[in-house]
C-alpha cells in the first residue's frame, strides 16, 4: 500500500475512513460467527445430556466405576490406528507408483491388490487374517492381525488416491526436472511426490478419520481396544447405553483432534503453495 | 560461423502418423543467438523438445557440444540411450512458456536442486552460483520467496537463473514470454538480450519480432516441419526471399498478430516506447516493488 502511494504521488487522497470500518465490520462478523457456533454446540449437547439425565436411566456410579477401564482401551485404539496408518501409507506409496508403472507385471500385481481389497468387506479381511490364515499355518496374534488387516485395506484405497495425486501434478513439472538432467527416480522423489502429497492431504485425512472409526471392527477378534471393552462391560452389566456412549464420545474426540491436526497441516502447506 | 555447438541432422518427428518435423538440419555456432519464427504448428517447439529429447525424435541425430545421439524411437538402446540423453540435457538447458518453477521450493532451492543433486556440487558452492545468477537476473531480493509470490516476469527470470546454474553450453527458450502479461514481457526480454550480447549460445522460439531483430544473430523461419529460410535478421525479416516467409511476415505486420495467435493483438511494436524494456537487468523495475497478492 505504502509503495503504491509513493509511486502515484501526493495526488491520491488519504485512505477514506470507511475502509477501516469495513475491515472492522468483517472482523466483528467473523468473531460473532464463532461465538454462535460454540453456543449452538454447547446448547445442543447440553440438551442431549440433560435429557439423558432427566430420563433417570443413566447410572452415574456405574459410569464412575467402569469408565476408567473403558477409556484405557483408547490407548490400544490409537496404537492400532498409528500402526495401520504407517502400513497403509507405505503400501499406498508403493502401490501408486506400481499402478503408474509401464512394466505390465508390476502394474498387474498392484491392480490385483487394489481390486481384491476393494472388492471384499473389511470384516471378511479381518476374519480371514485372524481365523483363516492359521489353517495355513500362519498364526498371528490378534493385535498385529488387526493392524495388518486395516493397513492392507486402507492401503488399497489410498493407492488410488496417491495415484490420482501423482497424475494431478502438472506435466510441466516433470519436464522441467527432466530438462535439468535429473534422473527418473530423483524427479519422482524430489519434484513429483512432494507436490502429489500436498494435493492428496485432504483426501488422505478423510481416510485416516474413517480408519479411526473402522478400527472398532478389530474388537471382533478380541483385541481389547475401546469398543471391545465398552461392549463387554455393557453386556455383562446390561448397561450398554452408558458404555457405548463413552466409546462413541472417545471416537468422536479422537477424530476431532485428528481433523484439527489435519487443518493445521493443510494451512501450513498452503503457505508455500502455488 | 564459428564451430557449431549444436548440430541437428535430418531430424524427423512423427506423432502417430502426423509428420511434424520433416527433415530439419540446423547448426548453431558457439555464442550464436538463433531465433526460430513461424506460425503455430510449424514444428518450432517440437524441434526444441527433440534437441533435448523431451520428445524422442523418430529419425535423425542431435549433436550438442561433441556428443552425438541418434534417435532411438523404439527404445532399443535402453539405459545407454537414457544416459546419453541426460548428458545432452546437461549441455542444453531449456526454458518453458509456463516457467515450471517447482512450487514447493523457494527460489534458492529451485536453483540449487539440480546443481547439487545432478552435477554433484557442494551446497555452498551451489548457493554461491545461484546467488551470482540471481543477481544477474535482478532477483537477489527474492532469494527466499516461494514461486507463488512472484510475478510472471520474475518467475521466468528465476527459471532463466535456474537453467544458468547448470552452466549449459546452449540455452533453449520455448516461447518464454507467451504466457506473460504484456507489461512483464520487457523484463524477461532484457535478461535474454543481455545473455545474447554476452555470447551465450541460444536457440529461441519466439513471436517477438522486434526482439528477434534486436538480439538475433540469425533468424530461422519454419513452415510445415521444415526450415524454409534462414539468415541475418535484417535479411529474413526485411527482405525475405521465400514466398512463404513473405506471406507469414506480411500477415504478421498487417494484423499485428501471429497467424494462429490472434488472441495477442498489438504484438509488433510493443517494446518501442515501453519504458521498462530498456532498464538494466540488474536494477529492479518499478513493478518489482509490488509483490502480487
Amino acid at each position: 500500500m505504502a509503495r503504491f502511494s509513493e509511486l502515484t504521488g501526493p495526488t491520491v487522497p488519504a485512505e477514506p475512513e470507511v475502509v477501516t470500518r469495513i475491515d472492522a465490520g468483517q472482523r466483528r462478523r467473523r468473531f460473532w460467527f464463532r461465538v454462535q457456533f460454540v453456543l449452538v454446540w454447547v446448547v445442543l449437547i447440553g440438551l442431549l445430556v440433560g435429557a439423558l439425565w432427566a430420563s433417570d436411566k443413566i447410572d452415574p456410579s456405574f459410569i464412575g466405576t467402569w469408565a476408567p477401564f473403558i477409556l484405557a482401551g483408547a490407548g490400544l485404539t490409537i496404537i492400532i490406528c498409528a500402526g495401520s496408518i504407517v502400513l497403509a501409507t507405505g503400501l499406498a506409496l508403493v502401490g501408486a507408483i506400481a499402478r503408474l508403472s509401464p512394466n505390465p507385471i508390476i502394474y498387474s500385481v498392484a491392480s490385483l491388490y487394489v481390486s481384491i481389497v476393494r472388492g471384499t468387506p473389511l470384516l471378511v479381511q479381518i476374519f480371514f487374517i485372524y481365523f483363516a490364515l492359521p489353517q495355513l499355518g500362519i498364526v498371528l496374534p490378534a493385535l498385529p492381525a488387526g493392524i495388518i488387516a486395516l493397513g492392507f485395506n486402507y492401503g488399497a484405497y489410498m493407492t488410488e488416491i496417491f495415484r490420482a495425486g501423482i497424475q494431478a501434478v502438472p506435466r510441466g513439472q516433470r519436464e522441467a526436472a527432466e530438462a535439468l538432467a535429473m534422473p527418473e527416480g530423483l524427479v519422482m522423489r524430489r519434484i513429483v511426490m512432494p507436490q502429489a502429497i500436498r494435493i492428496v492431504v485432504p483426501a488422505i485425512g478423510n481416510e485416516f478419520i474413517a480408519m479411526i472409526k473402522d478400527s472398532a471392527l478389530v474388537s471382533t477378534i478380541s483385541v481389547t481396544e475401546l469398543l471391545w471393552r465398552a461392549s463387554s462391560v455393557g453386556n455383562q452389566n446390561f448397561r450398554t447405553l452408558e458404555t457405548l456412549l463413552i466409546a462413541a464420545l472417545v471416537y468422536w474426540l479422537l477424530t476431532m483432534v485428528f481433523s484439527l491436526f489435519q487443518e493445521r497441516l493443510e494451512r501450513r502447506m498452503a503457505r508455500s503453495d502455488r | 560461423m564459428t564451430e557449431p555447438i549444436v548440430r541437428v541432422t535430418d531430424l524427423h518427428k512423427y506423432f502417430g502418423h502426423l509428420h511434424v518435423l520433416r527433415g530439419v538440419d540446423l547448426e548453431v555456432g558457439r555464442g550464436e543467438a538463433v531465433m526460430i519464427i513461424g506460425r503455430s504448428g510449424s514444428g518450432k517447439t517440437t524441434l526444441l523438445r527433440c534437441i533435448n529429447f523431451l520428445a524422442e525424435p523418430t529419425l535423425g541425430a542431435v549433436e550438442v557440444d561433441g556428443l552425438r545421439v541418434e534417435a532411438d524411437p523404439l527404445g532399443r538402446r535402453g539405459r545407454q540411450h537414457r544416459g546419453e540423453i541426460r548428458q545432452i540435457r546437461l549441455r542444453a538447458g531449456m526454458l518453458f512458456q509456463e516457467f515450471n518453477l517447482f512450487p514447493h521450493m523457494s527460489v534458492l532451492q529451485n536453483l540449487i536442486e539440480a546443481p547439487v543433486r545432478v552435477r554433484g556440487l557442494a551446497r555452498d558452492e551451489a548457493v554461491a552460483l545461484a546467488e551470482r545468477y540471481l543477481a544477474k537476473v535482478g532477483l537477489m531480493d527474492k532469494r527466499d520467496e516461494y514461486p507463488a509470490r512472484l510475478s510472471g516476469g520474475q518467475k521466468q527470470r528465476t527459471a532463466i537463473a535456474r537453467a544458468l546454474c547448470m552452466e549449459p553450453k546452449v540455452l533453449m527458450f520455448d516461447e518464454p514470454t507467451s504466457a506473460l502479461d504484456p507489461e512483464l514481457i520487457g523484463e524477461v526480454l532484457n535478461v535474454m538480450e543481455d545473455l545474447a550480447h554476452e555470447g551465450t549460445t541460444m536457440i529461441v522460439v519466439t513471436h517477438e519480432m522486434h526482439f528477434a531483430r534486436e538480439a538475433a544473430d540469425r533468424v530461422v523461419f519454419m513452415e510445415e516441419g521444415q526450415i524454409v529460410e534462414q539468415g541475418p535478421p535484417e535479411r529474413v525479416l526485411d527482405d525475405p526471399q521465400d514466398a512463404r516467409t513473405k506471406q507469414f511476415l506480411r500477415r504478421f505486420l498487417e494484423v499485428g498478430t501471429v497467424p494462429g495467435h490472434e488472441e495477442q493483438p498489438g504484438h509488433v511494436h510493443k517494446h518501442e516506447g515501453d519504458p521498462g524494456h530498456r532498464h538494466a537487468a540488474g536494477e529492479p523495475a518499478a513493478w518489482d516493488a509490488q509483490t502480487p497478492r
